[in-house]
């Protein structure tokens, strides 16, 4: 995976291995822009598992695919198209499932539809646009070992303000994704929070979506959050979890990809899975099999 | 425009792919398992990858990853179903964690086996033969259309055949098992033989195609019916329209993909559904 130039070979030395790893620019990079994708994702990650809304999540992310045809088509960076089309899917689902009667069940055929319908929209600027659309590899898994610099500050940029934002709406949200009907009797605007959470769920997913590829941004999104849900039920201590979690997953995945001819975003998706796997064996062996129901009743109990 | 054969292959398998499609869609929603089935149609591809690195026929592979994942999804909802009793939902969105947790593993393994042959002495062989498998519509042989009409024939006969008990167990789990009706059995076999229409849409119509066909005319029939038997045939009509017409539009206008004419189509009739209620 590294440039041929480079001949890792693992040594008994962890500390000069490590200096190793870190004299190649672009594995500062990776590092850096896998850390802060991490944080972001593992916290809005957290939020939208306790919502509910992972189609909602993977539906956003299905938006690179015509984001970044289209944006091939008009001539901009994909990056571009990421953000646009992750904007307007966030809009699209919010005004489409919040709107009308229609059970929980029909909710999930209406993001199913949305999604169609974007996917749809990118077949149509592929053919449109005629070329072949770049490397198709790296379009869909990600290619993080090709950060810049000025990629690795605009991530930054992003993440303070996705997280900026949370932290504003924190208190009022998390009361409606907890109990929607006494908040929104309360006085909170159930309906307008929602929007504003799915537009920030869509600027961490196409973040996300530059590191691992949206094919395999649940490996950040979704496997710490629901993973540290199951262990405790504290939420301050879970929202730590998440983020160390999420950390431990896109270090460990960096670095044995960087010993490995096998991309990053296999170690990642493989090591989240792993995560995932270990905190329900370990919720189911300590004998709490109704635990991870309680710890969740518990968590909507604290946080109300 | 019936003078060619790409297009007679393409209205054959494509009408009863999407017959299939609406019929099974008609129940994915009832039981709010959408998520589910577009998981489906994400494994079809590493499944392929899978056999093609194993050496065996890339189309074994396919199925059985989608029908193991389509068990697998059943077996891990099925919990949920009976302890929330009742309701119209059958998979809670806990189970969309789950769903979305392992989809990602499989299609990161996805990832690995795209690697393993880029850089093994095989080369893109195996890439290659996947991307062929992947067809399109329009690409159709004689062949592969029949293939593909039979065995969405089969699957509407099979859902129809099993459609009064899964009804029963996916309404009112708890009455349906007391009466003893095997409602995992029946969670379990039906999202198997959601996986075999995502098998067969992704090797002959695309992936794309399954979501959209699946989710939006059962949507909209039931938006229109709540009559099940009239709701079921509306789905598969609704779905069989939208094909019909969708191709009819990509062959008239040259620069219209038939996945996108087929899915706008199908979006607008959910559309209009939604206006008329």
């Amino acid at each position: 995976m590294p440039p041929e130039s480079v001949n890792p070979t693992l040594s008994w030395n962890v500390a000069r291995d490590l200096g190793e790893v870190l004299e190649y620019h672009f594995m500062i990079n990776a590092l850096l822009a896998g850390s802060i994708v991490a944080v972001m994702a593992g916290l809005v990650g957290w939020v939208m598992v306790l919502r509910r809304q992972a189609f909602a999540g993977h539906t956003l992310s299905m938006m690179a695919f015509p984001g970044a045809s289209g944006a091939a088509l008009v001539g901009v960076p994909a990056a571009w198209g990421y953000f646009a089309f992750c904007g307007a899917g966030a809009l699209a689902i919010g005004r489409f499932s919040g709107r009308g009667p229609g059970s929980p069940s029909e909710q999930g055929a209406r993001i199913g539809a949305v999604q169609a319908a974007a996917l749809a929209l990118g077949f149509l600027f592929v053919s449109l646009y005629g070329g072949v659309l770049g490397d198709l590899e790296s379009l869909l898994f990600g290619n993080i070992l090709a950060i810049s610099d000025g990629q690795v500050l605009a991530l930054a940029a992003v993440a303070l303000a996705v997280l900026a934002a949370l932290c504003t709406l924190a208190r009022p949200l998390l009361f409606a994704s907890v109990d929607p009907e006494v908040a929104s009797a309360r006085g909170v605007r159930v309906s307008r929070l929602s929007g504003g959470f799915l537009l920030l769920l869509g600027a961490a997913v196409a973040a996300t979506s530059q590191i691992t590829g949206p094919l395999l941004v649940f490996a950040l999104l979704v496997a710490p959050p629901a993973a540290a849900q199951l262990i405790t039920a504290r939420p301050a201590v879970s929202l730590v979890l998440t983020v160390l979690l999420g950390l431990l997953i896109v270090w460990l995945g960096m670095g044995i990809a960087y010993y490995s001819v096998y991309p990053a975003g296999f170690f990642i998706s493989a090591i989240a899975f792993a995560v995932y796997l270990l905190a329900r064996v370990s919720v189911a062996l300590q004998g709490r099999r109704a635990g991870a129901r309680a710890a969740e009743a518990r968590t909507l109990e604290a946080l109300a | 425009m019936l003078s060619h054969e790409f297009m007679r292959n393409a209205l054959l398998a494509g009408s009863f792919v999407a017959l299939a499609c609406g019929v099974c869609g008609w129940f994915v929603v009832l039981r709010g398992q959408v998520f589910a089935g577009d998981a489906l149609s994400h494994v079809a591809f590493p499944g392929a990858l899978a056999a093609a690195a194993a050496g065996i026929d890339q189309r074994v592979g396919l199925f059985v990853a989608t029908v193991a994942v389509g068990a697998g999804i059943g077996l891990l909802g099925r919990g949920v179903l009976v302890a929330r009793g009742g309701g119209a939902g059958g998979s809670t969105p806990a189970d969309d964690t789950a769903i979305g947790i392992v989809f990602t593993f499989i299609l990161g393994l996805g990832l690995f086996f795209l690697t393993l042959f880029s850089i093994g002495s095989a080369g893109g062989a195996g890439i290659q033969a996947a991307h062929t498998l992947f067809g399109s519509i329009f690409g159709l042989g004689a062949g592969e259309a029949r293939l593909a009409a039979v065995i969405g024939f089969a699957i509407v006969v099979l859902v129809v055949l099993i459609g009064r008990p899964l009804m029963f167990a996916t309404l009112a789990p708890d009455v349906a098992a007391a009466r003893g009706v095997p409602t995992r059995l029946l969670g379990v076999g039906f999202l198997a033989l959601v996986g075999v229409v995502a098998a067969e849409a992704t090797q002959a119509v695309g992936a794309l195609l399954l979501l959209g066909l699946l989710a939006a005319p059962a949507a909209a029939a039931h938006r229109l019916t709540g009559d099940p038997l009239a709701g079921i045939a509306l789905a598969g009509l609704l779905a069989v329209l939208s094909m019909v017409v969708g191709l009819v539009l990509a062959y008239t206008v040259p620069w219209l993909p038939p996945s996108t004419a087929v899915i706008a189509v199908a979006i607008a009739i959910y559309g209009l559904s939604a206006l008329r209620s």
